[in-house]
């Protein structure tokens, strides 16, 4: 629901800071009304507020809506006092249109007759005008309309009743969204109107926040002492950053006896933040450790399984998230209801798609060149040069639009953590896929023939194990778990021909720094490296922290030359 | 010393192509300069830095095969070491703009000026000298090369971890010029060149000159490469290749010569990175980018890694196809240049020349056999003590 920005009784947040009026200012230019006048203006209103009431009973037999009619159409009276009266006997009659029409009023769209009179809304073309209340649009209307003219007082008569309105509002959301407001903008204007809305509140949050900006206004004025004290620990109890800068700037003009309560309580909060702050750079560290994790397993089973440096490796996680497009597009073409769950149908497509082009490779030419490392290295470099342009050809070099289904969107708050929802499903999936994985190779006869070929080929074959087809197959396990790594990154990244490449020195960094040939290491590696850079950043900014990291790994595999986690026998001597 | 070692014996292909390659070096500037516009022999202006350009990449595979095709270290970072020549040559230029820049300072090029520093950045003091700027060429490049192998081979980093970590370390380079801060110009590089040495580098008199120097720099290299190769310690390096393990429990410090070849090849690839900015009038990070190094790899594979003219072939084959590709059919280079590493790998495991030469060797090996066949079969002629007479000689050789 668009909630209506709450303006503050003074009046100083003005919405449309370009408005004629602030340009203009009203009350240089109106000349004071002389006292005659006046009175012929309020006889005018009087008789025409009488006459529409009467026509509002004869027409419509008295709807509920109609009557506030007269209060709106004083709004179009020409001096201030009226209209600030008419302002606040809206708020108060409690009509479902009263924060709107005071919206519209704050931002200008009202008009009436320069002697003053009925008052109508703009129209959506320009000389159009509508019924305030109905919306309807009215054929007829008097000659010289003008703008109604705000001052500050009557900007903060608006400012107060609307959010007089907004925290008596039944809308929940309406009412979080004004205490938040009133917390944000403590003014001590609001505070019996704050009292008023207490004392009815039922819900807890709501409750918190309106006793905590009652307890920042209580701090403004000149309570007394427990009162300020029982202010100050109702700050403090919030515990968040806010809480920190209203304690600070409390510190100042508080009285002497309070101060060394309030430095206990900055302290307090200084700590947990700085300890909330950890925990975030441990989950923006998680999260991108999630996303090297899920680049880079795929590449532990090519490359520290087999032993093959796919270099073509960044490029099936680059197939995968253009498979997530393509599925997208065409569920958005064939059942557009089903959008919001194209993502489970991207998974198994961009597995089995890019499977099937990993076993494609392999067959055709990685098979050629086992035990040859470094020439699978140029191959695979010229695989991945043909799979970009092929993809560049087909579907260009622009970046192409992927969006994030409804549940992956948005934030939610865990404690002093902001988190959001598509990082924490990336995790989700990819801890996910981890398993998955160790469990296929573990607990399945394809794991096991797996594990055999590697690690006696020719045993393997004696005992009948058909040693090409496991070979194909792992290594379209691996091309395939990339794909499904696409899928994931086509969510928080930009899904264009160059994205594996953004990837694929990180992958083999994951995979060297972890160990080769042992899935544990990889998922140790690739949270370690994602936490360590995130950790990094603050001091050192993102590129040199990423330089860091890469200078470390090069030190680090100087002292171990076989990773984290090294396979010990003589496997290693090959 | 060196000239005794320079002029030894060489293989009578390596002088051949040494040969050639001065001799393009004379011929090159003098059909660009001194025949008219409109005869057939006449070297048109745009090809003179072209050509230079070939024989600079000429001169990085040949460095990348020095290490590759005899050490058996394959670096893909040898971008960074040709990259890194390039901003030493780069800075000088930069330097001799002086106050002819956009800014027209003195003192500081123009894009500290437009990221308002206000002094010379310490490292960029001396390359305002030529002789300065040459040495660093070779120090700088050498010196990483020296720094980073010296803890890599003694920590046995071998094989693809080693190809993995140059990568790597070519690759944090890039990330590290991108930065502003470094004080290389960032993004743009830098460029916009206008001297060197005094001459103008756009005239055709300085290209043509600097095409000659390239040239000339190749034919050393490669002289230094051939008398490397050729001596023992070529000998030895190549049963590092063969097998490392066995030739260190033969006593020979593998470490150290891996470490002293991996030194000289960055040094010749910073030459290279040197001879090329001038030529093309632009340095910037893009030249450290792992995907430029990787390409250097398959040049010296499509030559023949192992040779040494190889590489040279391989450079100027690669280059020149790219050049007519990708004006002809610009989106097809990759794939052409994708199915060149996976055809060289699959149908040519040693390159053109390698290749060759496996063909020659083994139609002479044919014809020894077929000469012997014979003489067998004249031997059961009852003639065999003359035929034999004949084979001798041959045997010898």
């Amino acid at each position: 629901m668009p909630i209506p920005s709450v303006q503050t009784p003074s009046g100083r947040r003005n919405l449309y800071p370009h408005a004629w009026h602030d340009v203009f200012p009203v009350n240089a230019r109106l000349p004071k009304p002389t006292e005659q006048e006046e009175l012929m203006y309020r006889a005018i209103q009087t008789f025409v507020v009488a006459l529409c009431l009467l026509a509002g009973c004869l027409a419509t037999g008295l709807r509920a809506e109609e009557n506030i009619r007269p209060l709106v159409d004083a709004l179009g009276a020409t001096a201030f006092p009226q209209k600030i009266e008419a302002v606040k006997a809206l708020a108060v009659s409690g009509d479902p249109k009263v924060g709107d029409i005071l919206q519209n009023l704050s931002d200008g769209k009202l008009y009436a007759p320069k002697t003053g009179g009925a008052v109508y809304l703009e129209g959506p073309s320009g000389g159009t005008y509508l019924d305030v209340l109905t919306g309807a649009a009215v054929a007829e209307v008097p000659g010289n309309l003008a703008k109604i003219r705000l001052n500050n007082g009557l900007r903060g008569a608006i400012g107060t009743a609307l959010s007089q309105l907004m925290l008596l509002s039944p809308d929940r959301a309406a009412r979080l969204a004004a205490s938040r407001d009133l917390l944000k903008d403590a003014n001590p204007d609001n505070l019996d109107l704050l009292n008023s809305a207490l004392a009815q509140e039922k819900d807890a949050e709501i409750k918190a926040t309106m006793e905590a900006a009652r307890a920042v206004i209580l701090l403004k004025t000149e309570a007394s002492a427990e009162d300020k004290k029982a202010a100050i620990d109702t700050i403090a109890a919030r515990g968040n950053r806010d809480a920190l800068t209203i304690l600070t700037a409390a510190m100042n003009n508080a009285p002497d006896d309070l101060k060394p309560s309030i430095q206990t309580h900055i302290n307090a909060i200084e700590r947990s933040l700085a300890a909330w702050d950890v925990a975030q750079n441990v989950w923006y560290g998680l999260s991108l450790g999630s996303v090297l994790l899920l680049a880079g397993i795929g590449l532990a089973i090519t490359f520290g399984v087999m032993g093959i440096i796919n270099m073509a490796h960044g490029e099936m996680v680059m197939l995968g998230a253009y498979t997530t497009y393509v599925v997208q597009q065409t569920i958005a073409a064939v059942a557009p209801g089903m959008a919001d769950f194209s993502l489970a149908f991207a998974v198994p497509a961009a597995f089995l798609f890019t499977g099937l082009v990993g076993v494609c490779i392999e067959r055709s030419v990685i098979r050629w060149l086992y035990g040859r490392p470094l020439e699978t290295l140029l191959a695979t470099w010229g695989i991945s040069l043909i799979l970009q342009q092929a993809i560049r050809t087909i579907f260009g070099p622009t970046n192409r639009q992927v969006d994030n289904p409804s549940w992956m969107s948005g934030v939610f708050e865990a404690g002093g953590l902001a988190i959001t929802y598509n990082r924490m499903w990336i995790i989700v999936f990819s801890l996910g896929v981890f398993v998955a994985l160790l469990l296929l190779l573990k607990r399945s006869k394809f794991g096991l023939q797996m594990r055999a070929v590697t690690q006696n080929r020719r045993m393997a074959s004696s005992m009948g194990i058909r040693t090409p087809w496991v070979d194909a197959l792992t290594f379209g396990l691996g091309s395939g778990i990339a794909g499904m790594a696409g899928v994931a990154l086509s969510q928080i990244d930009n899904v264009s021909p160059n994205l594996g490449q953004n990837y694929i020195i990180d992958s083999f960094m994951v995979v060297v720094f972890g160990g080769v040939g042992n899935l544990w290491g990889t998922l140790v590696g690739a949270l370690t490296l994602g936490i360590a850079n995130k950790f990094l950043e603050p001091y050192a900014g993102a590129v040199l922290g990423k330089i860091l990291i890469l200078v470390f790994i090069i030190l680090f595999i100087q002292r171990r030359p076989r990773g984290l986690f090294a396979l010990k026998g003589r496997a290693v001597e090959q | 010393m060196i000239t005794q070692m320079l002029f030894s014996r060489h293989e009578k292909k390596t002088i051949w192509a040494v040969f050639l390659i001065l001799l393009a070096a004379a011929l090159v500037p003098l059909a660009n300069l001194l025949i008219p516009e409109d005869s057939v022999f006449h070297v048109p202006g745009y090809l003179v830095p072209l050509l230079g350009k070939y024989l600079c990449y000429a001169l990085l595979a040949l460095a990348l095969d020095l290490v590759w095709g005899y050490c058996g270290i394959l670096s893909l970072g040898h971008g960074a070491f040709f990259a890194l020549g390039g901003y030493a040559m780069g800075m000088y230029l930069m330097r001799q703009i002086g106050d002819r820049g956009v800014y027209a300072n003195p003192l500081l090029p123009d894009f500290m000026v437009f990221l308002n520093w206000q002094e010379l950045p310490w490292y960029w003091y001396g390359f305002n000298h030529f002789a300065f700027a040459a040495l660093m060429v070779l120090l700088v490049p050498g010196l990483l090369a020296f720094v980073f192998g010296w803890f890599a081979f003694r920590s046995r980093v071998t094989g693809v971890y080693l190809s993995i970590i140059t990568q790597a370390m070519t690759y944090a380079l890039l990330l590290a010029f991108f930065r502003n801060e470094m004080g290389f110009g960032g993004n743009n590089g830098l460029t916009d060149f206008k001297e060197i040495l005094g001459f103008n580098v756009q005239a055709g008199g300085t290209r043509a000159a600097l095409f000659a120097a390239t040239a000339v720099a190749l034919a050393l290299a490669l002289l230094l490469s051939s008398a490397v190769v050729r001596s023992k310690y070529g000998k030895v390096l190549v049963g590092v290749r063969d097998a490392e393990s066995r030739t260190r429990f033969l006593g020979y410090r593998v470490e150290n010569m891996k470490l002293f070849i991996f030194t000289v090849s960055a040094m010749m690839a910073g030459v290279a990175g040197a001879l090329y900015v001038p030529q093309v009038g632009i340095i910037n990070p893009g030249e450290f980018a792992p995907a430029n190094s990787i390409e250097v790899v398959i040049w010296t594979a499509v030559g023949g890694r192992g040779t040494l003219i190889g590489p040279i072939i391989g450079a100027i084959l690669v280059n020149f196809g790219k050049s007519i590709f990708t004006a002809a059919f610009p989106e097809f280079w990759l794939f052409a240049l994708g199915a060149l590493f996976v055809a060289t790998t699959l149908f040519l495991p040693k390159g053109v020349v390698g290749t060759v030469q496996q063909f020659l060797a083994r139609r002479k090996e044919q014809r020894q056999a077929d000469v012997v066949e014979k003489a067998y079969q004249d031997k059961a002629t009852a003639k065999a003590e003359s035929q034999l007479a004949i084979l001798e000689p041959q045997a010898a050789e």
